[in-house]
């Protein structure tokens, strides 16, 4: 009996503690943040550290990052907990999955948060290419934070090895051919060039057809041009450079092991994310260099990663730390210092004109090459029905790699997919 | 005459051939282990190089450590697991006992539908498990990750099997000694099935220990993933192939149960060969 | 039941079994049901809510492309792994039956992969395979050969992930077959031995029948592991190249958790179940007639 007594007592002194604590945390603002990581690297250490600055900051404001996966495991993970009645306020997921996310009703748009003058000038200090994934309907509903841009790295010992100038990149698509052949061993222990077309081959095509000077969709996101001659001869120079002219090795390559393979020095040119650059500089045990995508009749290249945003089911205080956090985060002070430790790009002008990140640019100028290519830059493909787009446009993509399709019939079955889909969008 | 001490012959030797290829066999089995072990150990340039004398390293440990919180994703599993394995225990007892023992009006057709899950497993179901799940708001707990496999159609068939073997003299004497349902239940059933407990335990650890379908649609957040899910994030190729701290991920996550296993072959092995008999 | 008085038995019988009944209601017997009638509505969005729209999801599905490669590839999926796991199997339990020179060592390598993660050997496969600095093409490159782009090209990707699935299974159904072949009569043994026949003559006459109840066994779980087992794809090839590695579950997730289409995802699950159903046939013919033999 006595014990029994003795459960109950306890039971109440641990309710009585719990709804102390809440009556506490009623004073805190609570945040819970999804985070995508997509390229390798402690990043996941690098957010904490931000947000452990911006806590220190704000004692009243308590953030939690939950790192879910890769950028297609975040937005599932957040939307599902959202769903569940699990409580998310902000989160930074793919750029592209805007539409999905209006489609959902799951976040609000900046310009209906923000007031002030101040704010609204805040919203126009980024640059204006990393803004175009996160603008549709006339409104803005992405932030930009984990962003990048898909450069050239080249191991310029290789270029050395076969008399190539190593500060002379490729920079058309003539000269990257021309170089590859040079560079790629006869016996197959060596390519000229990796071009991953796993994980995300939209996104790398992305950067060809716009070399091809044509995009991949509509502002609007109802309307794809995937079966555009620009698109089809884009898709067409990419199997060419496998089984035409031998630079690069048939079939699909492995977006995540293709860092390894440059490292190992069996290809002398890849096409990656700027994400990778930190590592890549720390890894690499030959002298390389970052440069420019090539260009056919203009260069080019999609914008790609996150985007800030804030759920619909938020209170007012909420919004209001959200927008702290965000506005934290992508300061010209934090980008630069989130720059220099990935490789991801500044977000604003102003990131360039801290000190720290000018010093790093002076230091190592190929921090800069990723800005620089903006200049050139176009959106990421982003649809409504994005995730059933995106695949179709992969497997065309694929098929035509593998040989399993012509460019042209595999690209014309994906638009008429994309067309299916987006019927009822227009 | 000389044909048959041949084959006779072929029958006493294991002829070296065949031991041979045993081992060949083996080595090749174990070779994915062989290698996760020299990529966690070396530093990350001798992941894809292979040099005999190569430097031994633990830093590939620590780098794994302190990139994801694997103690924390060891825990979770351990107490998915743990709980699982009780709640299993103690519902399938009482189904089983059930089946064996009292005949019970619809028991055939409820038998019959028991074994509908031997097939339809709930990780076919993913779609409307997570909406159940949702609805009862337990999405991203350990709990909703255990739930669908509590009740469990193939530990209801083993204990039912082991129960029907029980002597019923065993039972009557209990019951005469003033035993009641549950007297009986745990004096007598449950000793003597204590193989069946043990072989059961251990496929149902090793298999919850491994799931990951189910966990990585329930889990969300660091707190209640699971060591597969946590490696699943943590080495997805996305964020660019590192053999050698994926490795050492790997080594830590199976570590508790390759050592059991090691420490235990037997019982594991004779566990599953029980398991397996019908 | 005895001392239970008659009626009380019913009662008590229930009683037990609630537990174990409310939970499989709900998570095997009404999500199966679920399915079926979800199949039959439309996906819902904040702007558009579900609605009934008979067999259009249905017509969708056979007009699918990739749910028709999906279907194929899980066929040859299943081919592809069942015969080689099983004969692989018979030979591994064959061999560690007998008492070779480190008989225990090589048990317990022929059962390890049981016991580890497929999504962790995933990452470690994927290095076996990946072109040029894999260890595969690394051991192709040394003795000559040129490398290959296993998991690149539609032609071997599959085949990969067969043999990787292969090396998963072959050993846990060893552990069957040994089981089954340490309940064999040793008598037969001795005659054959004594008549002087063959050990291949004796395992195809003698052997292989015998174990047949455990090879229907072994089978039935293979072709439920091989609509079962996708966990190595979210690491290996995500399907890809084209989907001609996906498999019908990995493309139920990626339509119900990546696309948002969950009554899309239905429909495919209803194929998944009727594919189920026509197995559990199957084995009711089959199986049971042979354990009625035995």
């Amino acid at each position: 009996m006595f014990k029994k007594l003795k459960k109950i007592a306890t039971g109440f002194a641990l309710t009585a503690g719990v709804c102390f604590t809440s009556v506490l945390a009623y004073a805190q603002t609570e945040l819970t943040m999804y985070y995508p990581v997509a390229v390798g690297g402690p990043l996941t250490k690098i957010v904490d550290g931000i947000v452990d600055d911006f806590m220190k900051e704000n004692p009243d404001i308590k953030v939690s990052a939950i790192y879910a996966g890769n950028y297609n495991d975040a937005r599932i993970k957040a939307l599902a907990a959202l769903k569940s009645g699990q409580p998310a306020q902000l989160s930074v997921m793919f750029s592209i999955d805007i539409y999905e996310l209006i489609e959902q009703d799951a976040i609000v748009a900046f310009d209906d948060i923000v007031s002030t003058k101040e704010d609204k000038a805040w919203l126009d200090s980024f640059y204006p290419t990393l803004m175009e994934n996160g603008r549709t309907a006339g409104k803005t509903w992405g932030i930009p934070f984990q962003r990048s841009t898909i450069v050239m790295y080249y191991n310029k010992e290789a270029f050395r090895e076969v008399g190539l100038d190593p500060n002379k990149p490729p920079a058309t698509w003539d000269e990257l051919v021309e170089v590859g052949k040079k560079l790629t061993a006869s016996d197959g222990s060596k390519w000229g060039m990796m071009i991953p077309s796993t994980g995300y081959p939209y996104w790398m095509f992305g950067a060809l057809t716009m070399q091809n000077n044509q995009v991949l969709m509509s502002g609007s996101g109802d309307q794809t041009y995937f079966d555009a001659s620009g698109t089809v001869d884009a898709l067409q120079f990419w199997k060419d450079l496998g089984s035409k002219h031998k630079v690069m090795p048939e079939g699909t390559i492995e977006w995540g092991t293709l860092r390894q393979n440059f490292l190992e020095g069996k290809t002398a040119i890849m096409w990656h994310s700027t994400g990778n650059l930190t590592t890549v500089k720390n890894k690499a045990k030959f002298d390389f260099g970052v440069a420019m995508l090539p260009a056919n009749k203009r260069r080019g290249t999609p914008t790609g990663g996150g985007n800030f945003y804030i759920f619909k089911q938020t209170s007012e205080a909420e919004r209001v730390a959200a927008m702290k956090l965000i506005k934290f985060m992508t300061s010209p002070e934090r980008s630069a210092e989130w720059s220099i430790k990935t490789g991801y790009m500044g977000v604003s002008p102003a990131a360039y004109q801290t000190n720290q990140l000018k010093d790093y640019v002076v230091e190592f100028p190929y921090a800069a090459v990723a800005r620089d290519q903006l200049d050139y830059a176009t959106a990421e493909l982003s649809t409504f029905q994005t995730g059933r787009i995106r695949k179709a446009l992969d497997d065309a993509i694929q098929a035509a790699l593998t040989g399993a399709k012509t460019p042209e019939a595999a690209l014309q079955e994906a638009q008429s997919t994309a067309d299916r889909l987006l019927r009822s969008y227009r | 005459m000389t044909k048959q001490l041949f084959f006779q012959r072929s029958w006493n030797y294991s002829n070296g051939l065949e031991i041979v290829g045993a081992w060949l066999l083996a080595l090749l089995w174990i070779s994915p282990l062989l290698y996760a072990f020299w990529a966690a150990f070396h530093p990350s340039e001798y992941a894809v190089n292979f040099e005999l004398f190569a430097p031994i390293t633990l830093d590939n440990f620590a780098e794994a450590l302190s990139q994801a919180p694997f103690l924390q994703y060891g825990l979770n599993t351990f107490v998915l697991v743990t709980m699982l394995l009780a709640s299993q225990m103690v519902v399938c007892t009482f189904a089983a006992y059930a089946f064996a023992r009292y005949q019970f009006a619809g028991q055939n057709i409820a038998f019959s539908l028991v074994l509908v899950q031997l097939m339809i497993t709930p990780e076919i179901l993913i779609v409307e498990n997570y909406s159940t799940l949702a609805d009862l708001s337990l999405v991203d707990t350990i709990t909703g990750i255990g739930l669908p496999y509590m009740a469990s159609a193939f530990g209801i068939f083993l204990l039912r099997q082991a129960f029907k073997s029980t002597p019923k003299e065993l039972e009557e004497a209990a019951r005469l000694e003033g035993c009641g349902m549950f007297g009986v239940l745990w004096r007598v059933y449950v000793p003597l099935a204590k193989p069946t407990y043990l072989a059961y335990g251990l496929v149902s650890i090793s298999h919850h220990w491994n799931n990951f379908l189910w966990p990585l649609i329930v889990s969300n957040s660091v707190e209640t993933r699971p060591l597969t899910v946590g490696l699943g994030v943590f080495g997805a190729p996305e964020s660019g192939v590192d053999w050698s701290i994926v490795s050492a991920a790997t080594l830590l996550s199976v570590a508790p149960l390759m050592i059991s296993f090691l420490l235990f072959q037997r019982q594991f092995i004779q566990s599953f060969m029980h398991s397996g008999i019908k | 039941m005895r001392s239970a008085s008659p009626g009380m038995r019913h009662i008590y019988g229930w009683l037990l079994l609630t537990p174990a009944a409310i939970l499989l209601i709900a998570f095997t017997h009404y999500p199966t049901i679920a399915t079926f009638i979800d199949s039959f509505f439309s996906k819902s969005s904040a702007i558009r809510p579900s609605r009934f729209i008979g067999f259009s999801n249905y017509d969708a599905m056979l007009e699918d492309p990739i749910f028709w490669k999906v279907l194929f590839n899980n066929l040859w999926f299943a081919l592809g792994t069942i015969p080689t796991s099983i004969a692989i199997a018979i030979s591994m339990a064959l061999l560690v039956n007998r008492s070779l020179p480190g008989q225990g060592f090589l048990r317990m390598a022929y059962f390890t992969p049981t016991i580890l993660p497929m999504i962790a050997v995933a990452n470690i496969w994927l290095f076996f395979y990946t072109p040029q600095i894999g260890l595969i093409d690394q051991i192709l490159q040394g003795i000559g050969f040129s490398g290959h782009n296993w998991l690149g090209d539609p032609n071997t990707v599959l085949g990969a992930v067969i043999v990787m699935t292969v090396w998963k299974e072959a050993g846990f159904f060893m552990i069957f077959y040994l089981a089954a072949l340490q309940h064999l009569p040793k008598e037969l043994e001795e005659a054959a031995k004594l008549e002087g026949s063959s050990r291949w003559y004796f395992f195809w006459r003698v052997t292989f029948p015998l174990l047949m109840p455990t090879t229907l066994f072994v089978l039935i779980n293979a072709v439920l592991n091989s609509f079962k087992l996708v966990d190595h794809l979210f690491v290996l090839t995500k399907g890809g190249p084209d989907n001609a590695s996906n498999l019908l579950l990995y493309y139920i997730y990626e339509n119900a958790f990546s696309y948002f289409d969950p009554n899309y995802a239905s429909t495919l699950t209803v194929v998944l179940l009727a594919l189920l159903a026509i197995i559990a046939l199957l084995q009711f013919f089959l199986l049971d007639r042979r354990i009625h033999y035995r």
